[in-house]
């Protein structure tokens, strides 16, 4: 398994909590009231005439893994990338670091990047690349470091993935954990202050997804950093997570720990967390009467 | 009735809409001249592919098409007993018109379709967007190499094609017909002017090669990131990139040969 170097504030925190991949509600709680890294207040933003975000307020805490949970087509991409500057909010604020993002210039914000990681959630490897410089990539583009340390830099961060055997095979040769592995390496490149994941755990077999879930967790502990995970799914998800948010309709319509998000009792959030087919959210989507519809067809 | 007006309006304004990104691009792509020039070794990379690879096509067209243009060339001036100017004919065709003109169209089909695929596909996969990430303009490190590779590429496959289609025409007409060697050089020694047909011809090929390649680009930059988009912007380029070049064409040839 991955061996990063042990961030001390977080050493102790694990060693309070006795766990890194398992955390209490108490704990998580505790954290979420430490400063945010990200504040967003009353995000409204629009794709064509569908309403994405409507007033959204949070918080992502530093040093926490905060997960952003919700239904398929919610915003929850949308998200990551208006935190990230990839899009402009139609009106709120997005603070990152104490900067609000709407004001930065391109230069201001490219630095601000270098600070920040993400994996996309088709790993988004430069495809001319090999691994070894898809990881050095990064390095290569901002810090001016000699050949020497910076092979030994891309090595220890492929090794850290479990990668380092693949350091010369091309992003069409690796399977997909293989290649979101390759990528989160590349995202830790620089040591950023926060890393962002995109559906981290679609489309992954059991192994891959237990490596992912483990590494995303141990990256934060170890490397200090502040997570945001985008996920539908709940079980993994809830397993690495120290705060959930549940976004739809365009709100927050729960946070919490995710002990305390699996213990509320709103209807929505319960079929959400339970998964089950139909609740508030339809399992059809609106439509006439089905007899009307079929009649309909017959005349015609 | 209106709907068809309000319909073409909105294809109107979509088209100034995408003309407006489209020159915004060039002058994003222009601005990352300079930190291109510190690494040239992408645009090195870049003029492999799309000139280097683009030889095959562009010296077997080259060929075939100075050997049409020697047996039409014979089949005609033989009648008025001018078989002798072959050699004129030939390369004022092919430096002025034929050499820029289908090094264009050919660099559009294998170049330019080619490019808009890697671009639209490395924005369906979310490569555009990974380097925006690592803070890299995508439009400085990927668009700005292909466009100045392209420049540079298309006069130099245009020159080419122009020497290899003379040589067809020379094969064809001194070698099978039986045209004077002496009177097929010499005359095309002669007659050739270095800056009325030469550089004329170049000109034309430098402002293909901005035009196609720009097309190629934007086309592939303002895809849909889906497999359909992709595919329709590969088929736009190759359709606008040949228009574009036929109808500059008429008006370069107007202004520069036209009196």
């Amino acid at each position: 398994m991955p061996s990063f170097s042990s961030h001390p504030k977080q050493r102790s925190d694990q060693m309070e909590s006795g766990s890194t991949t398992s955390r209490s509600s108490g704990d998580g709680s505790q954290r979420a009231a430490t400063e945010a890294l990200v504040r967003v207040r009353g995000l409204h933003f629009r794709r064509g005439e569908q309403r994405i975000f409507d007033g959204v307020d949070l918080d992502i805490p530093r040093g926490l893994v905060t997960a952003i949970m919700g239904p398929s087509g919610t915003g929850k991409t949308t998200l990551l990338k208006l935190i990230s500057g990839q899009l402009q909010a139609d009106a709120g604020e997005i603070e990152v670091d104490g900067q609000s993002i709407g004001s930065l210039s391109r230069s201001e914000l490219y630095a601000l990047r270098t600070r920040m990681g993400m994996l996309f959630q088709s790993g988004a490897l430069l495809t001319d690349l090999d691994v070894f410089e898809n990881v050095a990539f990064p390095l290569r583009e901002h810090a001016k470091l000699p050949e020497s340390v910076l092979r030994k830099l891309v090595l220890i961060k492929l090794e850290a993935v479990g990668l380092r055997g693949a350091a010369r095979l091309m992003p069409s040769e690796l399977s997909g954990g293989m290649a979101r592995r390759v990528a989160l390496a590349r995202a830790v490149a620089l040591d950023p202050t926060m890393i962002m994941y995109d559906e981290p755990f679609t489309g992954q077999d059991p192994i891959s997804m237990g490596t992912l879930t483990s590494l995303i967790r141990q990256l934060n502990d170890a490397s200090g950093l502040t997570s945001i995970v985008v996920s539908h799914d709940v079980s993994e998800t809830a397993e690495i997570a120290d705060h959930l948010y549940i976004i739809a309709n365009g709100q927050i319509m729960a946070s919490g720990s995710p002990r305390e998000v699996a213990a509320s009792d709103s209807a929505w959030v319960r079929q959400f967390m339970d998964g089950e087919p139909d609740g508030p959210v339809h399992y059809h989507y609106p439509a006439a009467p089905l007899e009307q519809d079929l009649l309909h067809s017959a005349v015609h | 009735m209106l709907d068809s007006i309000a319909s073409l309006g909105r294809a109107g304004l979509a088209a100034v809409a995408s003309l407006g990104r489209a020159h915004l691009l060039l002058i994003g792509i222009l601005g990352g001249l300079p930190s291109m020039l510190i690494r040239p070794r992408l645009l090195v990379a870049q003029v492999y592919n799309l000139g280097v690879l683009s030889l095959l096509i562009i010296l077997v067209s080259g060929l075939f098409v100075g050997m049409v243009l020697g047996l039409q060339g014979h089949y005609v001036l033989s009648q008025f007993g001018a078989a002798e100017s072959l050699g004129v004919m030939v390369a004022a065709s092919l430096v002025r018109e034929l050499g820029p003109v289908v090094t264009a169209l050919l660099f559009a089909g294998r170049a330019g379709s080619a490019l808009t695929a890697e671009i639209g596909l490395m924005k369906a996969t979310e490569q555009l967007s990974g380097l925006e990430m690592m803070a890299v303009d995508p439009v400085k490190r990927v668009l700005t190499p292909r466009f100045f590779a392209g420049l540079i590429s298309m006069p130099l496959l245009a020159a080419l094609f122009s020497a290899v289609g003379v040589m067809g025409g020379w094969f064809v007409g001194v070698g099978l017909l039986g045209v004077d060697d002496g009177a097929f050089w010499g005359q095309m020694q002669s007659k050739i002017d270095f800056n009325e047909d030469v550089l004329n011809g170049v000109i034309k090929s430098l402002i293909f090669g901005v035009v196609v390649t720009w097309i190629a680009l934007f086309e592939g930059y303002d895809t849909s990131p889906t497999s359909t988009g992709v595919s329709r912007a590969t088929t736009r380029t190759v359709v606008h990139a040949a228009l574009a070049v036929l109808g500059l064409d008429f008006v370069l040839t107007a202004l520069m040969f036209g009196g």
